[in-house]
């Protein structure tokens, strides 16, 4: 018999168990005992954040960049309902996260008790999976089925919530074996007889395409390796969503950029003009279709997806195959050298896909008096990119403006709130990226408004000495609803003003950072390279054209050859259908 | 602007969790959540070790939408199984009611004739009244209690439909 040790300990042992090297958190009255119990130990390093719901971005980052779950402790009440934030980004973006809630004594539980909340209740629906663990006897094995199912099949958020008194009463602790779960069996390998089937829809296929997304990223880089063979032996291009970049190297000559509302020309017409459509780990997100009813009219599709609720969830697929994409590519690439198919002449397609390359969507109005947010992002990527670094974003225009001008070559290098669009996310993403690779150069772009809502973890970083960099792309306005304010409602910027704004380089320099402000054309390139010359944390104030639009882009409710492609395209206001549509 | 709603069928769906705390609410508010429709929901633990419960959902919505309320809990962590019975084919769906019903002279014994006719069985008597206990196919149980709002209905519990395959096979 394992001798008896208290919950507390439990949770620890059975983290380190686990392989968890560090817990981003932030202590609380309900967690005491499980503060108490890290701080008698060395294996785990604790983070200790500055709001709870950095905390859960962090570990987003942390699980994003090094493939691991990311993994969070909170107290209960507040500590909880401020991570709730995160939990639910986690759980649209299909992250891995373990997030461990303190909880009143069970007796005092639903009695209103100081700093109780129903946490179980409350992140349901927002968890892949919740426990309220009710004894230090389960403890142990409810930790390691949570990582289990927080990490296998389609990644997300877990939480389990402990009550004070589980963590101070004793139990024998054992290391489960492995996990065999009565219920829960998420299908790793496909169907072989419809890998086949879609082997030969590929073979046949006179224009096909690729449509990658995050499900690759979550299967590991493995699945961007096998991507890129399947890739070069049908000779189809490749797009992606804006989770999935990084998969395909955007150097790549098959590489069409991402797709979707603010995807490229090509990719877009690509897409519409298919005569096969081979989905790699996406989910067909409202912000890739456009209308449904004019989606890729001409095109068979094939879906390749661990979770079966994606599949005609809301385009309805001709080949759905449920399974790991990394496992279905690879055996769709055994099937296709085994009956010896050859690359297809797909000759007149990429003239076709060369003749909308040649639109340059992505080129925008060139300025000599003012940078343009594009050419900042351009001048980033042009200065760091060998190094390979880690880009994180906040939401906005900057944030597609860095998808579209940032080329991504390896996969966990760009780390991005695409589902739940949580401004906010980017610092505190930076900083758990920066944990899990403590040599890589990370910069998190943002914009003005969004750095504002955890601009708290400067702290953070300081105090761990992370030299993550802050790349704000300032226009003085919430840029992307100001841009649909321009579009929708004819320029009425209802609140879109970032009135009253910090100095960003006076606020850096209280917490310790480094602060450098770029305000014209030609201090653009020496303020990156004193942003990238400095050993430690900086925040660049890099002030950008103010009323920008971010293009291509599909308004909402449009298909995807409707895309809008310059300034002088916007329409002032639209009807009550597109203003119903986000 | 109007608010566009497409053709909808109703559904029967059998679905095997473990019996763990919250897995009702977990189900239930999947549902809300994601703007599916309840029409019916039973539970009932159905092992001896009290390990796992029979839901019997029924639904409706557009096929697409069964499609994926049938997938939605599938992946749920609890959910075992999900079966559509509806679209498995025949299938048996039964519900139980107790129905009170007041009256005196005449009305009582209209009252037991037509329990009689919907092989009702009393289960409950006072002077002034009844209370009958009636299963059937939904429908049955709506004809007897309309009927009875004639003569004298008190009131209605009703349990919600179980339903089950035909045939020898388990789901
Ligand atoms: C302001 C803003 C603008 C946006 N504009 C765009 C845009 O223009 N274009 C765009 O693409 N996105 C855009 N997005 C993001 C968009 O909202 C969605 O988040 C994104 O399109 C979803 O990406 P995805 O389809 O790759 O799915 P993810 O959310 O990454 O989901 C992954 C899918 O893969 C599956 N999966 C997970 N693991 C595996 C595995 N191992 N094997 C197989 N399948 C797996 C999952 O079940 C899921 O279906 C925007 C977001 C914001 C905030
Ligand atoms: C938490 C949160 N609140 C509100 C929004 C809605 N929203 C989307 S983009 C945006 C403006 C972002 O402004 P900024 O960070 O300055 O970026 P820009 O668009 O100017 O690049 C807002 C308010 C959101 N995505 N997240």
């Amino acid at each position: 018999m394992p001798k008896e040790q208290s919950g507390a300990n439990i949770l620890i042992e059975a983290l380190s168990d686990l392989g968890v090297e560090v817990i981003f958190g932030y202590p609380g009255g309900a967690v005491l005992p499980i503060y108490d119990a890290l701080f008698q130990q060395k294996r785990i390093r604790h983070i200790l954040v500055r709001h709870e719901q950095a905390a859960t971005h962090a570990a987003e980052g942390y699980a994003r960049a090094t493939g691991k779950p990311g993994v969070v402790l909170v107290t209960s009440g507040p500590g909880a309902t401020n991570a709730v934030t995160g939990i639910t980004d986690a759980l649209m973006d299909s992250i891995p996260m373990v997030v461990i809630t303190g909880q009143v004594a069970t007796h005092l539980i639903g009695s209103d008790a100081f700093q109780e909340a129903d946490t179980v209740g409350i992140t349901r629906h927002c968890t892949k999976h919740n426990y309220l663990v009710k004894s230090p006897e389960t403890l142990g094995n409810v930790i390691h089925e949570a990582f289990h199912i927080a990490t296998t099949g389609r990644p997300g958020p877990v939480v389990v919530d402990i009550p004070k008194d589980v963590q101070v009463a004793t139990a024998p602790y054992k290391k489960p074996g492995t996990i065999n779960h009565a219920s829960y069996r998420p299908q790793v390998k496909g169907d072989i007889k419809l890998i086949e089937a879609a082997v030969e829809m590929l073979a046949a296929a006179e224009r096909p395409i690729l449509y990658t997304g995050g499900g690759i990223i979550n299967s590991g880089p493995a699945a961007s390796q096998i991507l890129r063979e399947l890739a070069r032996i049908t000779g189809a291009p490749v797009t992606s969503t804006l989770m999935g970049l990084g998969a395909y190297p955007a150097s790549g000559d098959q590489w069409l950029g991402m797709l979707g509302m603010h995807g490229t020309y090509e990719a877009n017409w690509t897409m519409n003009q298919a005569d096969l459509i081979v989905c790699l780990g996406a989910r067909f997100d409202d912000r890739v279709t456009g209308r449904l009813d004019a989606f890729a009219p001409k095109a068979k599709k094939i879906h390749i997806d661990i979770d079966r609720s994606s599949m005609n969830k809301t385009v309805r697929v001709d080949l759905p195959i449920v399974g790991d994409v990394g496992h279905v590519m690879e055996d769709m690439v055994k099937v296709w050298k085994a009956r010896q198919h050859t690359k297809a002449d797909l000759s007149a397609w990429w003239k076709q896909i060369d003749e909308w390359r040649a639109k340059k969507s992505l080129s925008y109005p060139p300025s000599t008096t003012e940078i343009m947010p594009q050419a900042a992002v351009q001048a980033l990527w042009n200065a760091t990119h060998k190094k390979n670094p880690i880009i994180t974003t906040e939401v906005g225009q900057h944030q597609m403006w860095a998808a579209q001008h940032f080329h991504f070559e390896s996969p966990n290098k760009w780390l991005t709130s695409g589902g739940l669009g949580t401004m906010g996310y980017g610092l505190p993403a930076a900083i758990g990226a920066q944990l899990g690779n403590p040599n890589a150069l990370v910069i998190d772009i943002a914009g003005e408004a969004s750095i504002q809502m955890n601009i708290q973890e400067l702290a953070t970083a300081t105090q761990y000495r992370l030299p993550v960099k802050i790349f704000i792309l300032n226009n003085e306005y919430m840029g992307m609803v100001r841009q649909w304010q321009e579009l929708t409602y004819s320029s009425r910027y209802s609140e879109s003003y970032s009135d009253a704004l910090p100095d960003f380089v006076k606020l850096g320099e209280a917490y310790g950072w480094k602060g450098i402000r770029i305000e014209t054309p030609d201090q653009l390139e020496s303020g990156i390279a004193e942003m990238l010359a400095y050993d430690g944390p900086v925040i660049v104030d890099c002030l950008v054209a103010k009323v920008a639009n971010c293009f291509p882009m599909i308004p909402s409710g449009a298909s995807h050859v409707e895309m809008i492609l310059a300034d002088d395209q916007v329409s002032g206001e639209l009807d009550d259908e597109a203003k119903a549509l986000v | 602007m109007h608010i566009k709603e497409g053709l909808k069928e109703r559904h029967t769906l059998s679905v095997t969790v473990t019996n763990e705390p919250g897995v009702l609410a977990r189900i239930a508010g999947m549902f809300t959540a994601r703007g599916y429709n309840i029409e019916s929901l039973t539970v009932a633990d159905i092992t001896e070790d009290d390990s796992i419960s029979r839901i019997t959902i029924v639904t409706t919505g557009t096929p697409a939408v069964i499609e994926q309320v049938v997938a939605q809990l599938d992946r749920m962590v609890p959910v075992h199984k999900v079966t559509d019975l509806t679209l498995l084919g025949d299938h048996v769906e039964r519900e139980l009611a107790l129905v009170k019903v007041a009256g005196t002279g005449d009305h009582r014994i209209e009252a037991l004739r037509l329990a009689e006719v919907f092989r009702a069985n009393v289960v409950d008597t006072t002077i002034s009244s009844f209370v009958f206990e009636v299963t059937g196919a939904s429908t049955k149980i709506d004809r007897f209690v309309e009927l009875m709002k004639e003569i004298g209905l008190v009131e209605v519990a009703r349990t919600g439909i179980v339903a089950m395959a035909r045939g020898k096979e388990a789901i």
